[in-house]
């Protein structure tokens, strides 16, 4: 499975996870876990998804991803999972 | 699965703590382009470089993009140039045409520099070597690109003070030649004791005899995220401190072995090995010397700093084996002047002199880095700086250097500015009594005692 972290962080404001589901959606990008809070007004989401079957590669996907937080006011940030997990797990 | 907290914290670690991969080198074996005739050798060279290395450049670009970790340089180390020119130059102008041929092939991949205008002349200097070392200054002033470092000595062989002298007017003249633009050209060449055959960083970068064709070698940065975990541990005792780089240590090193093997995979060309190098740049909290006054001193350079250092390369290490399954290089903190904050800030108020310096080499990689002084320091005062260091180093049995910038026209209390990575610099005081005579007496210094171990 080639696993993406999305991670989004900014002013909060209505729709931020139905704009980024519905592009996902979309591009059929399978979204797998999400977390979020809100601290101090402030919103700060985390996605785990599925790129398998991404209608897109990813380097397209990430520009178009920090192009809609552009948008609404947020920034949205793709990594490949490898970043995380090497460093937090042996 | 992983969670949020895990995912912010590394994504701190980049957008505010600056952790970065310093540099992707390729090692490039030049040894097949070997010619008597000195037009094959440099087209040989320049062909070699632009198709093994070819996309090296939009490789790195696409790996930063997949893990949004920035990659600061991609470079390229070859075979030092003294082996592979050796038949085909018979004066030092015949060396400076491969010194312009490597830049050409530097500017042409896109890489931002390229190592190993290099001789290894430990025990003694062959004709080649010698017309390669007197090419050095005019290499340096007629290229943008390329590096240069000449090993003097090994604890297996001593120290070459033949060589040792030569280099002290080596570096003189080199800074001569690039006199316009603040004697930059000394700012390319390192003088080196016990120099590794994999180091990735630059200026002292070259590929080893003992390498293969090619070679991806990784070095990883992050003096920054160091600085930020270990004042959480202010007022703790030292087993706490050393815990605290350990971990960090480890995280960092593991997002180079990950660089690493996806450069590897992708370029098709084996993985080598991990520098666990603190690479510090002029960037505020991106400093080694931050580091050490989190520890608990109130300027580099104060008494405690060598101990400081010494703990800190050491927990790096340690965090850093278990994180690579390779690790080498020169692998331990560095301590250039003009490329930390920190250590700027200390000479300028006088909390750090050259000889506090000197005596930090003695547990830290790598040397006497990027450290400006004047510009009349006769060359003999220059050597005997390279003799003491190699002799740290031979001694001890590590890697050590110098790379100093003796500034035409500057003296004690100007500031040079280098531009860059490679930072800016206050002029430093050298000891004004003469080390002519030692330097003088020609031949070599014979290994040490305990270097005989068969």
């Amino acid at each position: 499975m080639n696993k993406t972290i999305i991670t989004v962080v900014g002013k909060d404001t209505v729709g931020i996870i139905a704009k980024i589901c519905t592009y996902l959606a979309d591009n059929r990008v399978n979204i797998l876990d999400i977390s979020q809070t809100i601290v101090q007004g402030y919103f700060n989401m985390m996605m785990i998804v599925d790129m398998d079957e991404s209608a897109k590669p990813f380097g397209e996907l990430a520009d178009e991803l920090e192009g809609i937080g552009d948008e609404i006011g947020v920034k949205v940030k793709c990594q490949r999972e490898e970043i995380f997990t090497k460093m937090h797990r042996i | 699965m992983l969670n949020m907290f895990e995912v912010n914290e590394t994504n701190k670690m980049i957008e505010q703590e600056l952790l970065d991969v310093r540099t992707i080198t390729m090692g490039i074996s030049l040894l097949d382009c070997c010619d008597s005739d000195l037009n094959a050798v440099n087209e040989k060279i320049y062909r070699k470089i632009t198709t093994v290395a070819k996309d090296l450049v939009s490789v790195g670009k696409e790996i930063e993009k997949d893990f949004a970790i920035p990659i600061v340089n991609k470079r390229i180390s070859v075979t030092p140039i003294a082996l592979v020119g050796g038949s085909a130059c018979k004066k030092p102008e015949d060396f400076v045409t491969i010194a312009k041929t490597l830049d050409r092939a530097a500017k042409e991949v896109g890489v931002n520099f390229i190592g190993g205008y290099s001789a290894l002349v430990s025990k003694g200097m062959t004709t080649a070597d010698e017309y390669l070392i007197r090419s050095i200054p005019k290499a340096l002033a007629c290229t943008d690109r390329v590096c240069s470092s000449i090993n003097v000595g090994s604890t297996k062989t001593g120290i070459n003070m033949d060589a040792v002298a030569l280099m002290g007017k080596i570096v003189l003249e080199t800074a001569e030649e690039t006199k316009e633009i603040d004697s930059l050209g000394c700012a390319k060449l390192v003088v080196f004791c016990n120099a590794p055959d994999d180091n990735p960083f630059m200026a002292g970068a070259f590929h080893g005899v003992t390498e293969a064709d090619a070679i991806i070698n990784v070095g990883v940065s992050g003096p920054g995220v160091v600085k930020t975990a270990i004042e959480s541990a202010r007022g703790q005792d030292f087993e706490v401190l050393c815990e605290t780089i350990k971990k960090t240590a480890f995280k960092i090193t593991r997002v180079g072995q990950l660089v690493a093997q996806e450069a590897s995979k992708r370029l098709n060309i084996p993985f080598g090995i991990i520098d666990l190098s603190l690479a510090p740049t002029p960037a505020v909290g991106d400093s080694v010397a931050e580091i050490l006054e989190e520890i608990g001193l109130e300027r580099v350079g104060a008494p405690g700093t060598t101990a400081a250092l010494a703990l800190l390369n050491d927990q790096v290490k340690k965090g850093g084996v278990m994180a690579s399954s390779y690790v080498g290089g020169l692998s331990g903190a560095f301590i250039p002047v003009s490329e930390d904050q920190g250590m700027i800030d200390a000479v300028a108020m006088g909390a750090l002199n050259l000889e506090k310096l000197e005596a930090m080499t003695c547990v830290c990689s790598v040397g006497l880095d990027m450290i400006a002084i004047p510009g009349d320091t006769p060359a003999s005062t220059i050597s005997g700086i390279i003799a003491d260091e190699s002799a740290i180093g031979m001694i001890n049995q590590k890697t050590t250097a110098v790379r100093i910038i003796p500034v035409v026209g500057k003296s004690v209390g100007e500031t040079v500015e280098f531009g860059g990575l490679l930072g800016y610099a206050p002029v430093m005081p050298v000891n004004k009594y003469s080390c002519e005579k030692f330097v003088n007496r020609g031949g070599r210094i014979p290994a040490p005692i305990h270097s005989f171990k068969n």
